[in-house]
Protein backbone atom coordinates (compact mmCIF):
# COMPACT_ATOMS: atom_id res chain seq x y z
CA UNK A 1 0.00 0.00 0.00
CA UNK A 2 2.27 2.79 -1.01
CA UNK A 3 1.37 6.52 0.56
CA UNK A 4 2.87 9.35 0.11
CA UNK A 5 3.63 11.40 3.66
CA UNK A 6 2.54 14.57 4.01
CA UNK A 7 5.08 16.18 5.70
CA UNK A 8 5.16 20.32 6.92
CA UNK A 9 1.63 20.69 6.93
CA UNK A 10 -0.78 20.78 10.02
CA UNK A 11 -3.00 17.62 9.73
CA UNK A 12 -6.43 18.19 10.33
CA UNK A 13 -7.76 14.40 9.63
CA UNK A 14 -5.87 11.33 10.26
CA UNK A 15 -7.31 7.80 8.73
CA UNK A 16 -5.61 4.63 10.24
CA UNK A 17 -6.27 1.01 9.07
CA UNK A 18 -10.03 2.05 8.41
CA UNK A 19 -12.17 -0.77 6.82
CA UNK A 20 -15.93 -0.47 5.81
CA UNK A 21 -18.78 -3.13 5.48
CA UNK A 22 -22.30 -2.55 4.10
CA UNK A 23 -23.75 -5.81 6.00
CA UNK A 24 -21.03 -8.24 4.71
CA UNK A 25 -20.11 -6.34 1.62
CA UNK A 26 -16.60 -4.62 2.56
CA UNK A 27 -16.80 -0.94 0.76
CA UNK A 28 -13.20 0.29 1.56
CA UNK A 29 -10.41 -1.47 2.61
CA UNK A 30 -7.44 -0.99 4.97
CA UNK A 31 -7.12 2.98 4.26
CA UNK A 32 -4.42 5.30 5.85
CA UNK A 33 -4.06 9.06 4.95
CA UNK A 34 -3.89 12.35 6.05
CA UNK A 35 -5.57 15.18 5.15
CA UNK A 36 -4.33 18.62 5.64
CA UNK A 37 -5.75 21.43 7.36
CA UNK A 38 -6.87 24.57 5.34
CA UNK A 39 -6.31 22.13 2.10
CA UNK A 40 -8.43 21.21 -0.39
CA UNK A 41 -8.38 17.24 -0.84
CA UNK A 42 -10.34 15.71 -3.50
CA UNK A 43 -10.96 11.93 -3.63
CA UNK A 44 -10.99 10.34 -7.43
CA UNK A 45 -11.79 7.24 -9.03
CA UNK A 46 -14.81 5.09 -10.91
CA UNK A 47 -18.02 4.85 -9.73
CA UNK A 48 -18.36 2.13 -6.84
CA UNK A 49 -14.49 2.51 -6.04
CA UNK A 50 -15.58 3.90 -2.58
CA UNK A 51 -14.65 7.57 -2.54
CA UNK A 52 -18.22 8.51 -1.16
CA UNK A 53 -17.91 5.60 1.27
CA UNK A 54 -15.08 7.36 2.21
CA UNK A 55 -15.93 10.81 2.81
CA UNK A 56 -19.44 9.81 4.65
CA UNK A 57 -17.64 8.20 7.17
CA UNK A 58 -15.68 11.28 8.04
CA UNK A 59 -18.95 12.97 9.67
CA UNK A 60 -20.29 9.03 10.01
CA UNK A 61 -23.25 9.53 7.99
CA UNK A 62 -23.03 5.98 7.60
CA UNK A 63 -24.24 5.44 11.63
CA UNK A 64 -28.03 6.63 10.08
CA UNK A 65 -27.95 3.28 8.43
CA UNK A 66 -28.07 -0.05 10.75
CA UNK A 67 -26.09 -2.61 9.19
CA UNK A 68 -23.37 -0.44 7.71
CA UNK A 69 -20.22 0.24 9.92
CA UNK A 70 -16.23 1.23 10.17
CA UNK A 71 -13.32 -0.54 11.78
CA UNK A 72 -10.19 1.49 12.28
CA UNK A 73 -9.57 5.03 12.93
CA UNK A 74 -10.50 8.46 11.82
CA UNK A 75 -8.61 11.01 14.41
CA UNK A 76 -10.27 14.58 13.73
CA UNK A 77 -7.65 16.57 15.77
CA UNK A 78 -6.17 13.81 17.05
CA UNK A 79 -9.98 12.55 18.61
CA UNK A 80 -11.22 9.11 17.18
CA UNK A 81 -14.36 9.52 15.48
CA UNK A 82 -15.31 6.29 15.45
CA UNK A 83 -15.17 6.19 18.90
CA UNK A 84 -18.44 4.43 19.92
CA UNK A 85 -18.99 7.34 22.42
CA UNK A 86 -18.66 10.07 19.96
CA UNK A 87 -21.50 12.04 19.80
CA UNK A 88 -22.77 12.41 16.24
CA UNK A 89 -24.72 15.71 16.64
CA UNK A 90 -21.95 17.73 17.84
CA UNK A 91 -18.90 15.90 15.28
CA UNK A 92 -21.64 17.22 12.52
CA UNK A 93 -21.66 20.40 13.69
CA UNK A 94 -17.60 20.24 13.40
CA UNK A 95 -17.79 18.30 9.92
CA UNK A 96 -20.15 20.06 7.41
CA UNK A 97 -21.59 18.43 4.47
CA UNK A 98 -22.61 19.36 1.03
CA UNK A 99 -24.16 16.89 -1.32
CA UNK A 100 -24.35 16.09 -4.70
CA UNK A 101 -28.09 16.98 -5.29
CA UNK A 102 -29.43 20.25 -3.84
CA UNK A 103 -31.02 20.23 -0.70
CA UNK A 104 -32.88 23.48 0.20
CA UNK A 105 -35.07 22.78 3.26
CA UNK A 106 -38.77 23.81 2.79
CA UNK A 107 -38.58 26.80 4.21
CA UNK A 108 -37.43 30.56 3.48
CA UNK A 109 -34.02 31.44 2.00
CA UNK A 110 -32.88 33.30 5.58
CA UNK A 111 -34.28 30.21 8.07
CA UNK A 112 -32.20 27.61 5.76
CA UNK A 113 -29.31 29.49 6.52
CA UNK A 114 -30.51 29.98 10.30
CA UNK A 115 -31.71 26.67 11.08
CA UNK A 116 -28.41 25.08 11.32
CA UNK A 117 -27.47 28.51 13.59
CA UNK A 118 -30.11 27.63 15.14
CA UNK A 119 -28.89 24.45 16.25
CA UNK A 120 -26.05 25.57 18.71
CA UNK A 121 -25.55 29.18 19.04
CA UNK A 122 -28.02 31.52 20.65
CA UNK A 123 -28.15 34.68 18.44
CA UNK A 124 -30.10 37.77 18.74
CA UNK A 125 -32.26 38.70 16.04
CA UNK A 126 -28.81 41.08 14.35
CA UNK A 127 -26.16 39.12 15.29
CA UNK A 128 -27.94 36.19 13.56
CA UNK A 129 -28.85 38.66 10.42
CA UNK A 130 -25.06 39.38 10.24
CA UNK A 131 -24.65 35.53 10.37
CA UNK A 132 -26.60 35.20 7.45
CA UNK A 133 -25.21 37.60 5.48
CA UNK A 134 -21.66 36.76 6.34
CA UNK A 135 -22.57 32.97 4.89
CA UNK A 136 -24.57 33.99 2.05
CA UNK A 137 -21.51 36.35 1.16
CA UNK A 138 -19.24 33.90 1.86
CA UNK A 139 -20.84 31.54 -0.86
CA UNK A 140 -20.93 34.01 -3.46
CA UNK A 141 -24.48 34.16 -3.52
CA UNK A 142 -25.46 37.58 -1.63
CA UNK A 143 -26.33 39.46 -4.36
CA UNK A 144 -28.05 37.41 -6.04
CA UNK A 145 -30.54 36.61 -3.19
CA UNK A 146 -30.32 39.82 -0.42
CA UNK A 147 -33.57 41.11 -1.71
CA UNK A 148 -35.58 37.99 -0.94
CA UNK A 149 -34.59 36.87 1.88
CA UNK A 150 -38.40 35.52 3.01
CA UNK A 151 -38.68 33.78 -0.24
CA UNK A 152 -38.60 29.83 -0.27
CA UNK A 153 -35.15 28.13 -0.39
CA UNK A 154 -36.80 25.94 -3.29
CA UNK A 155 -37.52 29.23 -5.56
CA UNK A 156 -33.78 29.51 -6.02
CA UNK A 157 -32.44 27.73 -9.49
CA UNK A 158 -30.24 24.14 -9.04
CA UNK A 159 -26.92 26.32 -8.94
CA UNK A 160 -28.30 29.09 -6.61
CA UNK A 161 -29.62 26.38 -4.10
CA UNK A 162 -26.21 24.51 -4.36
CA UNK A 163 -24.68 27.84 -3.12
CA UNK A 164 -27.25 28.06 -0.86
CA UNK A 165 -26.43 25.10 0.93
CA UNK A 166 -22.69 25.48 0.62
CA UNK A 167 -23.72 28.69 2.67
CA UNK A 168 -25.88 26.63 4.94
CA UNK A 169 -22.91 24.63 5.70
CA UNK A 170 -20.33 27.02 6.58
CA UNK A 171 -22.97 29.11 8.72
CA UNK A 172 -22.32 27.06 11.60
CA UNK A 173 -18.13 27.49 11.42
CA UNK A 174 -17.60 24.26 10.64
CA UNK A 175 -13.68 23.41 10.80
CA UNK A 176 -14.20 20.60 8.17
CA UNK A 177 -16.52 20.61 4.88
CA UNK A 178 -17.43 17.53 2.71
CA UNK A 179 -18.76 18.00 -0.52
CA UNK A 180 -19.86 15.27 -2.26
CA UNK A 181 -19.73 15.56 -6.09
CA UNK A 182 -21.38 19.13 -5.36
CA UNK A 183 -21.13 20.27 -8.74
CA UNK A 184 -22.69 17.04 -10.60
CA UNK A 185 -26.13 18.40 -10.81
CA UNK A 186 -25.23 21.57 -12.14
CA UNK A 187 -24.56 23.56 -15.72
CA UNK A 188 -21.05 24.53 -16.62
CA UNK A 189 -21.35 28.34 -15.09
CA UNK A 190 -22.82 27.61 -11.82
CA UNK A 191 -19.95 24.54 -11.97
CA UNK A 192 -17.34 27.34 -12.22
CA UNK A 193 -19.19 29.23 -9.57
CA UNK A 194 -18.84 26.30 -6.87
CA UNK A 195 -15.11 25.72 -8.06
CA UNK A 196 -14.32 29.37 -7.75
CA UNK A 197 -15.77 29.02 -4.07
CA UNK A 198 -14.01 26.15 -2.83
CA UNK A 199 -10.81 27.69 -3.61
CA UNK A 200 -11.42 30.83 -1.18
CA UNK A 201 -13.09 28.55 1.81
CA UNK A 202 -9.80 26.83 2.02
CA UNK A 203 -8.55 30.00 3.87
CA UNK A 204 -10.83 28.66 6.78
CA UNK A 205 -11.61 25.47 6.28
CA UNK A 206 -10.48 22.05 5.61
CA UNK A 207 -12.72 20.54 2.13
CA UNK A 208 -12.21 17.30 1.29
CA UNK A 209 -14.30 16.64 -2.23
CA UNK A 210 -15.56 13.65 -3.77
CA UNK A 211 -15.27 14.44 -7.43
CA UNK A 212 -16.13 12.18 -10.68
CA UNK A 213 -14.76 14.98 -12.68
CA UNK A 214 -10.79 14.64 -13.07
CA UNK A 215 -10.40 18.44 -14.58
CA UNK A 216 -12.43 19.50 -11.52
CA UNK A 217 -9.87 17.90 -8.73
CA UNK A 218 -7.02 18.95 -11.07
CA UNK A 219 -8.47 22.51 -10.65
CA UNK A 220 -9.55 22.74 -7.35
CA UNK A 221 -7.15 20.79 -5.20
CA UNK A 222 -4.15 20.62 -3.74
CA UNK A 223 -4.27 17.08 -2.98
CA UNK A 224 -5.70 14.21 -4.43
CA UNK A 225 -6.58 10.04 -3.29
CA UNK A 226 -7.31 7.60 -6.09
CA UNK A 227 -9.43 5.37 -4.83
CA UNK A 228 -10.42 2.05 -6.98
CA UNK A 229 -12.41 -1.12 -5.62
CA UNK A 230 -12.55 0.26 -1.78
CA UNK A 231 -8.70 0.48 -2.06
CA UNK A 232 -6.54 3.77 -1.58
CA UNK A 233 -4.29 3.64 -5.01
CA UNK A 234 -2.61 6.17 -4.51
CA UNK A 235 -2.55 9.96 -2.54
CA UNK A 236 -0.60 12.71 -2.46
CA UNK A 237 -0.04 16.07 -4.18
CA UNK A 238 -2.54 17.03 -6.77
CA UNK A 239 0.40 17.88 -9.26
CA UNK A 240 1.96 15.00 -8.91
CA UNK A 241 -0.70 12.21 -9.45
CA UNK A 242 -2.15 13.99 -12.48
CA UNK A 243 1.80 15.13 -13.85
CA UNK A 244 4.06 11.84 -12.28
CA UNK A 245 2.17 9.17 -11.07
CA UNK A 246 3.60 6.51 -9.28
CA UNK A 247 1.32 4.38 -9.98
CA UNK A 248 -0.05 2.67 -13.61
CA UNK A 249 -3.63 1.93 -12.53
CA UNK A 250 -3.38 5.87 -11.46
CA UNK A 251 -2.06 6.88 -15.04
CA UNK A 252 -4.06 4.51 -16.96
CA UNK A 253 -7.27 6.37 -15.00
CA UNK A 254 -6.13 9.91 -15.29
CA UNK A 255 -5.04 9.19 -19.20
CA UNK A 256 -8.61 8.16 -19.88
CA UNK A 257 -7.10 4.69 -21.06
CA UNK A 258 -9.27 3.34 -17.92
CA UNK A 259 -12.12 4.36 -16.01
CA UNK B 1 -42.47 -9.60 -39.64
CA UNK B 2 -45.82 -11.90 -38.63
CA UNK B 3 -48.25 -9.84 -38.94
CA UNK B 4 -51.07 -11.96 -37.22
CA UNK B 5 -48.91 -11.48 -33.51
CA UNK B 6 -49.88 -7.62 -34.47
CA UNK B 7 -53.42 -7.96 -35.26
CA UNK B 8 -53.87 -10.89 -32.20
CA UNK B 9 -52.79 -8.11 -30.01
CA UNK B 10 -54.26 -4.91 -31.22
CA UNK B 11 -57.93 -7.44 -30.87
CA UNK B 12 -56.20 -8.56 -26.73
CA UNK B 13 -56.08 -4.40 -26.88
CA UNK B 14 -59.54 -3.84 -27.68
CA UNK B 15 -61.01 -6.27 -25.88
CA UNK B 16 -59.39 -5.41 -22.90
CA UNK B 17 -60.07 -1.85 -23.13
CA UNK B 18 -64.09 -2.85 -23.60
CA UNK B 19 -63.74 -4.68 -20.71
CA UNK B 20 -62.48 -1.78 -18.70
CA UNK B 21 -65.11 0.93 -20.32
CA UNK B 22 -67.76 -1.49 -19.20
CA UNK B 23 -66.50 -1.41 -15.82
CA UNK B 24 -66.34 2.25 -15.63
CA UNK B 25 -69.79 2.68 -17.06
CA UNK B 26 -70.91 0.46 -14.45
CA UNK B 27 -69.66 2.39 -11.38
CA UNK B 28 -70.09 5.98 -12.70
CA UNK B 29 -73.72 4.77 -13.43
CA UNK B 30 -74.18 3.84 -10.17
CA UNK B 31 -72.53 6.78 -8.56
CA UNK B 32 -75.08 8.96 -10.99
CA UNK B 33 -77.63 7.19 -9.78
CA UNK B 34 -77.15 7.87 -6.60
CA UNK B 35 -76.47 11.41 -6.94
CA UNK B 36 -79.72 11.58 -9.00
CA UNK B 37 -82.21 10.16 -6.29
CA UNK B 38 -80.12 11.98 -3.34
CA UNK B 39 -80.13 15.68 -5.04
CA UNK B 40 -84.30 14.58 -6.09
CA UNK B 41 -85.13 13.90 -2.63
CA UNK B 42 -82.60 16.12 -0.53
CA UNK B 43 -82.89 19.23 -2.60
CA UNK B 44 -86.66 20.20 -1.68
CA UNK B 45 -85.71 19.73 1.77
CA UNK B 46 -83.22 21.69 2.06
CA UNK B 47 -84.49 25.33 3.43
CA UNK B 48 -84.30 27.67 6.38
CA UNK B 49 -85.60 26.41 9.05
CA UNK B 50 -83.55 22.67 8.62
CA UNK B 51 -80.47 24.83 9.89
CA UNK B 52 -82.61 26.73 12.32
CA UNK B 53 -85.12 24.24 14.17
CA UNK B 54 -83.83 20.92 15.99
CA UNK B 55 -85.65 17.76 15.12
CA UNK B 56 -89.25 17.56 15.33
CA UNK B 57 -91.41 15.27 17.81
CA UNK B 58 -93.13 12.58 16.15
CA UNK B 59 -96.27 13.77 14.65
CA UNK B 60 -95.12 17.25 14.67
CA UNK B 61 -94.91 19.31 11.90
CA UNK B 62 -92.06 20.61 10.53
CA UNK B 63 -88.44 20.75 12.03
CA UNK B 64 -85.26 20.97 11.46
CA UNK B 65 -81.93 19.19 11.71
CA UNK B 66 -80.10 22.02 13.92
CA UNK B 67 -79.42 19.71 16.79
CA UNK B 68 -78.24 17.07 14.47
CA UNK B 69 -75.59 19.48 12.70
CA UNK B 70 -74.09 21.21 16.21
CA UNK B 71 -73.93 17.60 17.21
CA UNK B 72 -72.12 16.10 14.49
CA UNK B 73 -69.64 19.00 14.00
CA UNK B 74 -69.04 18.75 17.67
CA UNK B 75 -68.56 14.88 17.85
CA UNK B 76 -66.33 15.31 14.49
CA UNK B 77 -64.34 17.92 15.71
CA UNK B 78 -63.21 16.99 18.89
CA UNK B 79 -62.49 13.82 16.83
CA UNK B 80 -59.98 15.42 14.82
CA UNK B 81 -58.45 17.26 18.22
CA UNK B 82 -58.23 13.88 19.40
CA UNK B 83 -56.97 11.87 16.36
CA UNK B 84 -54.63 14.35 14.73
CA UNK B 85 -51.55 14.44 17.09
CA UNK B 86 -51.74 11.21 18.29
CA UNK B 87 -52.33 10.04 14.07
CA UNK B 88 -49.49 12.18 13.56
CA UNK B 89 -47.43 11.90 16.03
CA UNK B 90 -47.19 7.76 15.32
CA UNK B 91 -46.63 8.49 11.79
CA UNK B 92 -43.94 10.19 12.58
CA UNK B 93 -42.37 7.83 14.80
CA UNK B 94 -43.08 4.46 12.49
CA UNK B 95 -41.31 7.19 9.29
CA UNK B 96 -38.95 8.36 11.33
CA UNK B 97 -37.72 6.04 14.01
CA UNK B 98 -38.75 2.81 14.35
CA UNK B 99 -37.53 2.12 10.72
CA UNK B 100 -36.71 -1.45 11.18
CA UNK B 101 -37.77 -1.81 15.32
CA UNK B 102 -40.08 -4.51 16.33
CA UNK B 103 -42.07 -1.58 17.74
CA UNK B 104 -42.78 -0.34 14.72
CA UNK B 105 -43.67 -3.33 12.59
CA UNK B 106 -45.77 -3.99 15.22
CA UNK B 107 -47.69 -0.55 15.42
CA UNK B 108 -47.85 -0.81 11.38
CA UNK B 109 -49.37 -4.42 11.71
CA UNK B 110 -52.32 -3.42 14.31
CA UNK B 111 -52.71 -0.54 12.48
CA UNK B 112 -53.35 -2.12 9.27
CA UNK B 113 -56.24 -4.44 11.06
CA UNK B 114 -57.25 -1.06 12.66
CA UNK B 115 -57.99 0.26 9.22
CA UNK B 116 -59.91 -2.63 8.34
CA UNK B 117 -62.10 -3.24 11.14
CA UNK B 118 -65.72 -3.01 10.94
CA UNK B 119 -66.69 0.10 12.20
CA UNK B 120 -69.47 -1.44 14.46
CA UNK B 121 -67.14 -3.50 16.04
CA UNK B 122 -65.28 -0.71 16.94
CA UNK B 123 -68.70 0.95 18.12
CA UNK B 124 -69.37 -2.01 19.98
CA UNK B 125 -66.03 -1.85 21.70
CA UNK B 126 -66.72 2.04 23.11
CA UNK B 127 -69.98 0.90 24.25
CA UNK B 128 -68.15 -1.84 26.00
CA UNK B 129 -65.82 -0.20 27.79
CA UNK B 130 -67.43 3.51 28.28
CA UNK B 131 -70.46 3.35 27.89
CA UNK B 132 -71.93 0.30 29.49
CA UNK B 133 -70.37 1.47 32.73
CA UNK B 134 -70.74 4.86 32.89
CA UNK B 135 -74.39 3.77 32.06
CA UNK B 136 -75.11 6.98 29.76
CA UNK B 137 -74.60 7.25 25.98
CA UNK B 138 -72.35 10.66 25.35
CA UNK B 139 -71.16 12.84 22.62
CA UNK B 140 -67.47 11.88 24.14
CA UNK B 141 -68.39 8.50 24.01
CA UNK B 142 -69.10 9.06 20.07
CA UNK B 143 -65.89 11.16 19.14
CA UNK B 144 -63.94 8.26 20.83
CA UNK B 145 -65.14 5.46 19.10
CA UNK B 146 -64.73 7.86 15.27
CA UNK B 147 -61.44 8.18 17.29
CA UNK B 148 -60.69 4.92 16.79
CA UNK B 149 -61.22 4.58 12.81
CA UNK B 150 -59.87 7.72 12.06
CA UNK B 151 -56.18 7.50 13.97
CA UNK B 152 -55.26 4.66 11.90
CA UNK B 153 -55.62 6.34 8.67
CA UNK B 154 -53.71 9.87 9.72
CA UNK B 155 -51.23 7.26 10.82
CA UNK B 156 -50.61 5.58 7.61
CA UNK B 157 -51.14 8.31 5.69
CA UNK B 158 -48.75 10.26 7.66
CA UNK B 159 -46.05 7.39 7.30
CA UNK B 160 -46.30 7.14 3.66
CA UNK B 161 -45.64 11.00 3.13
CA UNK B 162 -42.61 10.79 5.34
CA UNK B 163 -41.54 8.48 3.47
CA UNK B 164 -41.84 10.53 -0.11
CA UNK B 165 -39.67 13.19 1.73
CA UNK B 166 -36.38 12.12 -0.06
CA UNK B 167 -33.52 10.92 2.09
CA UNK B 168 -30.68 13.68 0.82
CA UNK B 169 -32.94 16.38 2.50
CA UNK B 170 -33.03 14.07 5.99
CA UNK B 171 -29.18 13.66 5.76
CA UNK B 172 -28.84 17.68 5.05
CA UNK B 173 -30.61 18.02 7.99
CA UNK B 174 -28.41 15.80 10.34
CA UNK B 175 -25.35 17.23 8.37
CA UNK B 176 -25.75 20.08 10.00
CA UNK B 177 -25.60 18.28 13.69
CA UNK B 178 -29.43 18.77 13.96
CA UNK B 179 -31.27 16.18 16.51
CA UNK B 180 -33.65 13.59 15.10
CA UNK B 181 -36.49 15.23 16.38
CA UNK B 182 -35.56 18.03 15.17
CA UNK B 183 -35.28 16.85 11.85
CA UNK B 184 -38.13 15.28 12.21
CA UNK B 185 -40.48 18.03 13.08
CA UNK B 186 -38.78 21.15 11.30
CA UNK B 187 -37.54 19.41 7.90
CA UNK B 188 -39.16 16.17 7.15
CA UNK B 189 -42.52 17.21 8.63
CA UNK B 190 -42.62 20.79 7.02
CA UNK B 191 -41.78 19.07 3.66
CA UNK B 192 -44.57 16.47 4.04
CA UNK B 193 -47.00 19.08 5.53
CA UNK B 194 -49.42 19.51 2.62
CA UNK B 195 -49.85 15.20 2.15
CA UNK B 196 -50.21 15.08 6.02
CA UNK B 197 -53.08 17.48 6.00
CA UNK B 198 -54.98 15.78 2.38
CA UNK B 199 -55.32 12.80 4.71
CA UNK B 200 -56.24 14.26 7.66
CA UNK B 201 -59.33 15.79 5.61
CA UNK B 202 -59.54 12.61 4.07
CA UNK B 203 -59.95 10.78 7.47
CA UNK B 204 -62.24 13.86 8.38
CA UNK B 205 -64.30 13.24 5.29
CA UNK B 206 -64.09 9.36 5.84
CA UNK B 207 -65.84 9.54 9.92
CA UNK B 208 -68.01 12.41 8.81
CA UNK B 209 -70.64 9.57 7.51
CA UNK B 210 -69.92 6.53 10.15
CA UNK B 211 -73.62 5.90 11.58
CA UNK B 212 -72.63 2.46 13.68
CA UNK B 213 -70.41 3.63 16.03
CA UNK B 214 -72.53 6.41 17.11
CA UNK B 215 -75.49 4.05 17.16
CA UNK B 216 -73.68 2.73 20.00
CA UNK B 217 -72.19 5.69 21.63
CA UNK B 218 -73.66 9.06 21.09
CA UNK B 219 -77.24 7.20 20.56
CA UNK B 220 -79.05 10.62 19.76
CA UNK B 221 -80.64 13.23 21.20
CA UNK B 222 -84.08 14.78 20.80
CA UNK B 223 -83.44 18.11 22.15
CA UNK B 224 -80.80 20.62 21.33
CA UNK B 225 -78.03 20.12 23.39
CA UNK B 226 -74.19 21.41 23.80
CA UNK B 227 -73.10 18.72 26.71
CA UNK B 228 -70.99 16.41 25.75
CA UNK B 229 -71.37 14.43 28.39
CA UNK B 230 -75.15 13.42 27.20
CA UNK B 231 -76.21 11.80 24.28
CA UNK B 232 -76.08 14.17 21.64
CA UNK B 233 -78.09 14.47 18.26
CA UNK B 234 -76.05 13.61 15.30
CA UNK B 235 -76.43 13.51 11.15
CA UNK B 236 -75.89 9.99 10.31
CA UNK B 237 -77.88 8.32 13.32
CA UNK B 238 -80.89 10.77 12.69
CA UNK B 239 -80.76 9.83 9.03
CA UNK B 240 -81.07 6.19 10.30
CA UNK B 241 -84.29 6.54 12.89
CA UNK B 242 -85.89 9.07 10.40
CA UNK B 243 -85.39 7.34 7.24
CA UNK B 244 -87.66 4.25 8.57
CA UNK B 245 -90.08 6.60 10.41
CA UNK B 246 -94.01 6.70 9.12
CA UNK B 247 -93.50 10.05 9.27
CA UNK B 248 -93.29 12.21 5.97
CA UNK B 249 -91.58 15.60 7.34
CA UNK B 250 -88.87 13.13 9.23
CA UNK B 251 -88.27 11.17 5.63
CA UNK B 252 -87.95 15.00 4.25
CA UNK B 253 -85.26 15.70 6.80
CA UNK B 254 -83.51 12.38 6.51
CA UNK B 255 -82.80 13.14 2.55
CA UNK B 256 -81.87 16.63 3.51
CA UNK B 257 -79.42 15.21 6.31
CA UNK B 258 -78.17 12.92 3.50
CA UNK B 259 -77.71 15.72 1.15
CA UNK B 260 -75.80 17.63 3.49
CA UNK B 261 -73.19 15.16 4.98
CA UNK B 262 -72.55 14.17 0.91
CA UNK B 263 -72.03 18.06 0.56
CA UNK B 264 -69.58 17.67 2.92
CA UNK B 265 -67.89 15.00 2.04
CA UNK B 266 -67.50 16.30 -1.19
CA UNK B 267 -66.33 19.63 -0.02
CA UNK B 268 -63.80 17.82 1.59
CA UNK B 269 -62.24 15.93 -0.78
CA UNK B 270 -62.21 18.74 -3.27
CA UNK B 271 -60.55 20.50 -0.32
CA UNK B 272 -57.88 17.66 -0.29
CA UNK B 273 -57.55 17.80 -3.49
CA UNK B 274 -57.05 21.37 -4.14
CA UNK B 275 -54.82 21.72 -1.30
CA UNK B 276 -52.61 18.84 -2.37
CA UNK B 277 -52.38 20.28 -6.47
CA UNK B 278 -51.73 23.79 -5.19
CA UNK B 279 -48.47 23.03 -3.26
CA UNK B 280 -47.02 20.41 -5.32
CA UNK B 281 -46.93 22.56 -7.91
CA UNK B 282 -45.72 25.49 -5.77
Amino acid sequence: MPNTPVVAEKTAIEVRNLHFFYGTFKGLKDINLNIAEHKVTAFIGPSGCGKSTLLRTINRMYSLYPGQRAEGQIKLYGQDILDPGQDLNLLRARVGMVFQKPTPFPMSIYDNIAFGVRLYENLNRSDMDDRVEWALSKAAIWNEVKDKLGQSGLSLSGGQQQRLCIARGIAVKPSVLLLDEPTSALDPISTGKVEELISTLKNDYTVVIVTHNMQQAARVSDYTAYMYLGELIEFGRTEAIFMKPNRQETEDYITGRFG
Amino acid sequence: MDLNIYRRRRLANQVGLTLSMIAMALGLFVLLWILFVLFKNGLQSIDWAMFTQSTPAPGSEGGGLANAIVGSLMIVATTALVSTPIGILAGVYLAEYGDQSKTASVTRFVTDIMLSAPSIVLGLFVYAIWVAQAKHFSGWAGSMALSLIAIPVIVRTTENMLRLVPGSLREAAFALGAPRWKVATMITLRAAQTGVITGLLLALARISGETAPLLFTALNNQFFSLDMNAPMANLPVVIFQFAMSPYDNWVRLAWGGALLITLTVLFLNILARVFFRDKVQS
